[in-house]
């Protein structure tokens, strides 16, 4: 099993700068250099000052070369400064020390698609299944319309509707951002909660629209299950269709979900943009949609790169999943 | 500071002026609103963008700027009837010649750490503004300054070799500094754009990124310790969800757009909660031609084109009536104003014969003009997240398409449109504003000479009789050899047409109904906001100590 | 079972889910109001009128009127055209080149499968919006380039399925025959494999069309869409958004147009993946 994880861990090496590369490439390739924009803010830089940045970024070697020097910072977890007017180093702008953990950026965007993940799968397994039971009966086509309703809903439009409804209608839920003016004023369970009735229309939203993956994946995934021979031993064994359903064929029908998962993390945090500028969340999303307006470079090649590794960590903790839900896999290794 | 080209429609009330109508104020109907001014309650005013930087001279947005005006004064000020009155400077005597300024300042202000503030600051201040290595966009006035002295704790002395008409008010900028925090320091580099410690009546507290600025009042303040103990500068990035915010109550102050002011506030819930303003601003919006692009070199085109649009739909349509039409650079009802000059009224057909003139004819019958087989094709650029210039744009697409010319529209990002497009010339027609000064001195903008990268005449415009008046203009201080100059160039842009002027905008800001004491005035609301108070009945937020 | 049985099988099957026959109808409508635009529109959908802004649904404006005054029920049908073009032809470009990777990595097998799978493994791991908004912040955002870039990000589905039906559909006897009467391996993937497993390549395509609409919206949303005049659904709403409380016609309109619209290619993808997926049929009507 050590050895396995250890095999993972190994492979994600070559994809991560796959991935670095591609982004990297895609980004200098676009018209202007880097140096251009930076220079630009200060009219009076000295010529050794833009000396220096080029050498910085080394924009006179050809790209693989500028990779290659940039991989070696990246690996000091070096991300260089920002190019914007506060000139911070990109880090501190994703995981600023100064502010409470549950301020940082990556943190909020981090639990907001970790909490999301959670719902859509206590969600999607349940119908997914019933719906695989059920199949083509009513309840399967209302379940089928509602997920799939909530996948073709516009994300912005549908969280605009319900803060209208909840924030000011009803005046039940907070409109926006992750805690309230008074925040400071109350108690510590008082703020947990604050912080958490801030969460639930960015959580609804987040995880509404990938239910419908999901919950399809699963049905269609425990039907073919349904069919299997040992299921129907198990039936003809006259044991009870709710031992047949939970105890025998979940395990197995669970298997292609988790690979599923994994490969809806890179949507969930692609989908943060949308969220976080909606309700003003401060997050990952955001800082990546005002970094790539102004062309900060440093900052998209730092979102991008730690977007790349949180899937690829969600990747790996999918295949553990998958490992202790299927023993050949674990007796395999 | 002076001429900032503006990026959103937020509150410019800085800069703002008005023509003595004060909007429609709301009636508070809650009972127990009649107590007096109390301390206490926090005022959220909610913004689009958020500030980058709190060191005026470095920060380009208007988001910095408007938070940076609670942190920091001028030696002088605009009072509400336009005149200028001192702020940190009690008083100043000028010489008879118009070349010396001897301002003398107020004793006993302290800068927040509890430093006392001293004629040191001031000249700290402008060197800093002065060096060479200083990134600023507002140096100019202070490069007129031939001398700076500083003979003691409580007296700063300026001398200019040339009368230089704005030379008071530009002591209205924000270039003070603490040099005892400062001095010998890379003022880029430091961490006081982010931590500043100013001497004004609100001192910032805390800085979420991404969240909000949080300021508490200074008790301190030398005009005496503001009413409202907190203001917190709310980011929200989407419009539409800072509304519903006003509307629960998250937001207590924000600038609207047209539609919101008069058609979305237009309830009984908002004529009850809420109090709104409007007055025009000082700045106008207007459509910018690169002269040096070779389909405007042509004088008869720029004409054609007025003639094309109608300013008075774009004032209907985009601002829902909310601002007037532009003639020049000036605004209405304003000293320098000129209202007599040539005006383009919409006559597309007049438009159609000056292009034919120019040599523009249909001859492919494709619909787009052409000329030598270039088709009459340009792209408009604006920035990004205005939707009245945005709508603007498609209005002017859709005029001119009907005579013939094809427009592009593209939005680019703030800073990249200004750094990559404006300043490198890399354009062919922009929709921009400028936020103009009380002083008319345009010499930035116009002159000829002013036409490098990163300067304001951005369009390359040049006219040896405009450089001349300019030139006049500013070096007198005899204000109807001034009117005389200003006419005359209004007079002369008007035919010459390097910008087609659009509108004048006004502003729309609304305030929850629990915030008394506001006064409108000519220049905005917000300049008497340390006065502004919630009876103790109403508070809503107490602030834990 | 000969190909045209196979075929009205999987039709009679196809008609019988009557979610997915109805998703088929509103495509197929939908392909007729953006061939007809120019015919059926009441209006020309960019003609600004300063006498009608914001004006309700009603006799001279079915769908009401935006900020500008323009007919929204014009603009809907245009905007019909601009959705329909972007889901086609960004699929269009992703199917194609997913099964040109998919083909080539399942037919050739070792080195060449190792590292198209582990590129696309690589493609599936980046948060593909953020690259679509970087690319399109920095190259611009015409429609073209809207669809290509969602077209070069959203290949990776399909070269997968098409890898997987090659490696299965290799050993088979057909293509054994094929090659033994010396067929070329070009001919081998061209003519014979492709044309079978092209089924689970057409459901993929039409959810992906899905997904392209919404990008569309969701670029619109950021600002980052199509440049006006062009009227998306997108984009309409987007305008709904800012006038959320006053005028519900701009945001009901193309907010249900864009739901009906993927939700019907959802349910048509669905309809056909089971009407086509042999495994399902003993179960039928269990």
């Amino acid at each position: 099993m050590l050895q396995y994880l250890l095999k993972r861990l190994a492979e994600m090496i070559p994809t991560l700068i796959g991935i670095t590369l591609i982004s990297f490439t895609i980004i200098h390739l676009a018209p202007g250099k880097p140096t251009d924009i930076l220079t630009d803010f200060n009219p009076k830089i000295t010529p050794e000052a833009r000396e220096r940045l080029e050498k910085y970024y080394g924009l006179d070697k050809p790209l693989i070369v500028q990779y290659g020097l940039w991989l070696k910072r990246i690996v000091k977890l070096d991300f260089g400064e920002s190019f914007s007017t506060d000139r911070r180093p990109v880090l501190d702008k994703i995981w600023d020390r100064k502010q409470p953990l549950v301020d940082r950026r990556l943190f909020v965007t981090f639990m907001i698609n970790v909490i999301s993940m959670v719902v859509i799968l206590l969600i999607s397994i349940p119908i997914g299944i019933t719906s695989a039971t059920h199949r083509n009966s009513l309840y399967d086509k209302v379940m089928t319309t509602t997920v799939f309703v909530g996948f073709a809903m516009p994300s912005f439009w549908f969280a605009l509707l319900l803060m209208l409804l909840f924030g000011i209608s009803l005046g039940w839920l907070p409109i926006s951002g992750l805690k309230s003016m008074n925040y400071s004023s109350l108690s510590a369970p008082g703020q947990a909660l604050d912080r958490i009735s801030h969460l639930v229309l960015p959580v609804f939203i987040a995880s509404f629209g990938s239910l419908a993956g999901n919950s399809r994946y699963m049905r269609s995934s425990m039907l073919e299950v349904i069919r299997q021979d040992y299921i129907t031993v198990a039936r003809a064994k006259g044991l009870p269709e709710k031992v047949v359903v939970y105890r025998h064929a979940l395990r197995n029908a669970l298997l292609p979900l988790i690979t599923l998962v994994g490969l809806s993390i890179p949507g969930l945090i692609g989908g943060s943009v949308i969220l976080e500028s909606i309700f003003g969340i401060p997050g990952m999303g955001q800082l990546l949609f005002m970094s790539v307006m102004t062309r900060d470079y440093p900052m998209i090649m730092c979102i991008l790169t730690i977007g790349a590794v949180l899937t690829l960590v969600g990747n790996l903790l999918a295949d553990i999943g998958y490992m202790i839900v299927d023993p050949r896999i674990r007796t395999h290794s | 500071m002076k001429k900032i080209l503006i990026a959103c429609v937020l509150l410019c009330v800085t800069v703002a002026a008005c023509k003595g109508e004060s909007g429609s104020r709301g009636k508070v109907l809650s009972g127990g609103a009649n107590g007096g001014p109390a301390y206490g309650d926090t005022l959220v005013e909610g913004t689009i963008g958020e500030p980058s930087i709190l060191i005026p001279m470095l920060a380009g947005d208007s988001a910095s700027h408007s938070v940076a005006g609670m942190i920091f004064n001028g030696l002088v000020k605009y009072d509400t009837d336009l005149s200028v009155i001192g702020d940190l400077a009690e008083s100043w005597d000028i010489s008879k010649d118009g070349l010396v300024i001897t301002f003398h300042l107020r004793k006993g202000v302290k800068w927040t750490d509890g430093v006392e503030f001293t004629s040191d600051d001031v000249m700290f201040g402008f060197n800093t503004i002065r060096d060479e290595k200083t990134p600023t966009a507002y140096k100019e006035d202070f490069l007129q300054v031939k001398k700076a002295e500083a003979p003691d704790r409580y007296t700063f002395k300026v001398t200019y070799d040339k009368p230089f008409a704005p030379a008071l008010t530009s002591w209205g900028n924000l270039i003070i500094l603490p040099k005892h925090l400062l001095a010998g320091k890379d003022i880029t580099k430091t961490d006081f754009g982010r931590n500043p410690v100013g001497l004004g009546p609100y001192k910032l507290r805390k800085w979420t990124p991404g969240q909000d600025l949080v300021l508490d009042s200074n008790r301190d303040y030398f005009e005496g310790r503001p009413y409202i103990d907190r203001y917190v500068y709310r980011i929200i990035p989407d419009a539409a969800t800072m509304f519903l915010e006003l509307q629960a109550g998250g937001v207590d102050m924000m600038g609207l757009t047209p539609v919101q002011y008069t058609k979305q506030t237009d309830t009984e819930f908002f004529r009850r909660n809420f109090q709104k303003f409007r007055y025009p601003v000082f700045s106008y919006t207007h459509m910018a031609f690169n002269l040096k692009h070779p389909l405007f070199k042509d004088k008869r085109v720029r004409q054609a084109i007025a003639y094309a649009i109608d300013k008075s739909e774009i004032v209907d349509v985009v601002l829902f009536g909310l601002g007037s039409p532009a003639t020049g650079p000036y605004v209405p009802n304003t000293w320098p104003y000129n209202p007599n000059v040539k005006k383009y009224p919409f006559d597309p057909e007049k438009a159609k014969q000056l292009l034919k003139e120019a040599g523009w004819a249909d001859t492919d019958g494709d619909g787009i003009l052409d000329k030598d087989g270039r088709p009459f094709r340009f792209t408009i650029l604006t920035n990004m997240g205005n939707s009245l210039r945005m709508n603007t744009a498609t209005i002017i697409q859709w005029r001119l398409a009907k005579i013939g010319i094809k427009v592009d529209i593209k939005a680019l990002e703030w800073s990249t449109f200004v750094n990559e497009f404006i300043d490198k010339r890399r354009f062919e027609a922009v929709i921009l504003g400028w936020s103009i000064g009380l002083d008319p001195d345009q010499y930035d903008i116009w002159h000829s000479s002013k036409t490098k990268e990163k300067e304001f005449n951005f369009v390359g415009y040049s006219n040896p009789e405009v450089d001349r008046l300019l030139e006049e203009g500013r070096r007198t201080f005899d204000i109807e050899k001034r009117k005389k100059a200003y006419f005359r160039i209004q007079e002369i842009l008007a035919e010459d047409l390097p910008y087609i002027f659009l509108y004048v905008p006004d502003a729309t800001p609304i305030v929850s109904a629990r915030f008394k004491g506001i006064k409108p005035s000519p220049i905005g609301i917000s300049y008497n906001l340390p006065k502004w108070y919630v009876p103790e009945s109403l508070q809503k937020n107490r602030m834990e100590e | 079972m000969d190909r045209h049985s196979l075929i009205s099988i999987t039709w009679r099957r196809f008609l019988k889910n009557r979610l997915a026959v109805a998703g088929g109808v509103v495509v197929a409508a939908l392909v007729l109001v953006a061939v007809l635009a120019p015919f059926i529109s009441p209006y020309n959908p960019n003609d600004i009128d300063r006498r009608h802004i914001l004006e309700r649904p009603g006799i001279s404006h079915l769908l009401g009127t935006d900020d500008l005054g323009r007919d929204v029920l014009s603009r809907m049908i245009w905007g019909a055209r601009i959705s329909l073009a972007v889901g086609f032809v960004a699929v269009g470009i992703a199917t194609c080149i997913g099964i040109l990777f998919g083909a080539f990595a399942g037919y050739y097998g070792g080195w060449t499968d190792r590292i198209i799978t582990r590129f696309i493994d690589i493609m599936l791991t980046i948060p593909t919006f953020f690259l679509i908004l970087t690319v399109i912040a920095f190259i611009g955002s015409s429609i073209w380039n809207i669809m290509i870039v969602i077209g070069l990000t959203s290949w990776m589905g399909v070269a997968r399925l098409v890898r997987a039906e090659f490696l299965s559909l290799k050993e088979r006897d057909f293509v054994t025959a094929a090659r033994a009467l010396g067929a070329g391996s070009l001919r081998i993937i061209f003519r014979h494999i492709m044309i079978n497993s092209m089924a689970p390549v057409l459901v993929s395509a039409v959810l992906g069309i899905a997904g392209a609409v919404l990008l569309e919206s969701s670029l619109s949303f950021l600002g980052i869409g199509v440049q006006p005049p062009t009227p998306t659904w997108g984009n309409i709403l987007t305008l709904g958004k800012d006038n959320l409380e006053i005028a519900w016609w701009l945001s009901v309109f193309p907010g249900l147009a864009i739901l009906i619209t993927v939700l019907a290619y959802n349910l048509l993808g669905e309809g056909v993946r089971d009407s086509i997926d042999p495994r399902l049929w003993d179960s039928e009507r269990r």
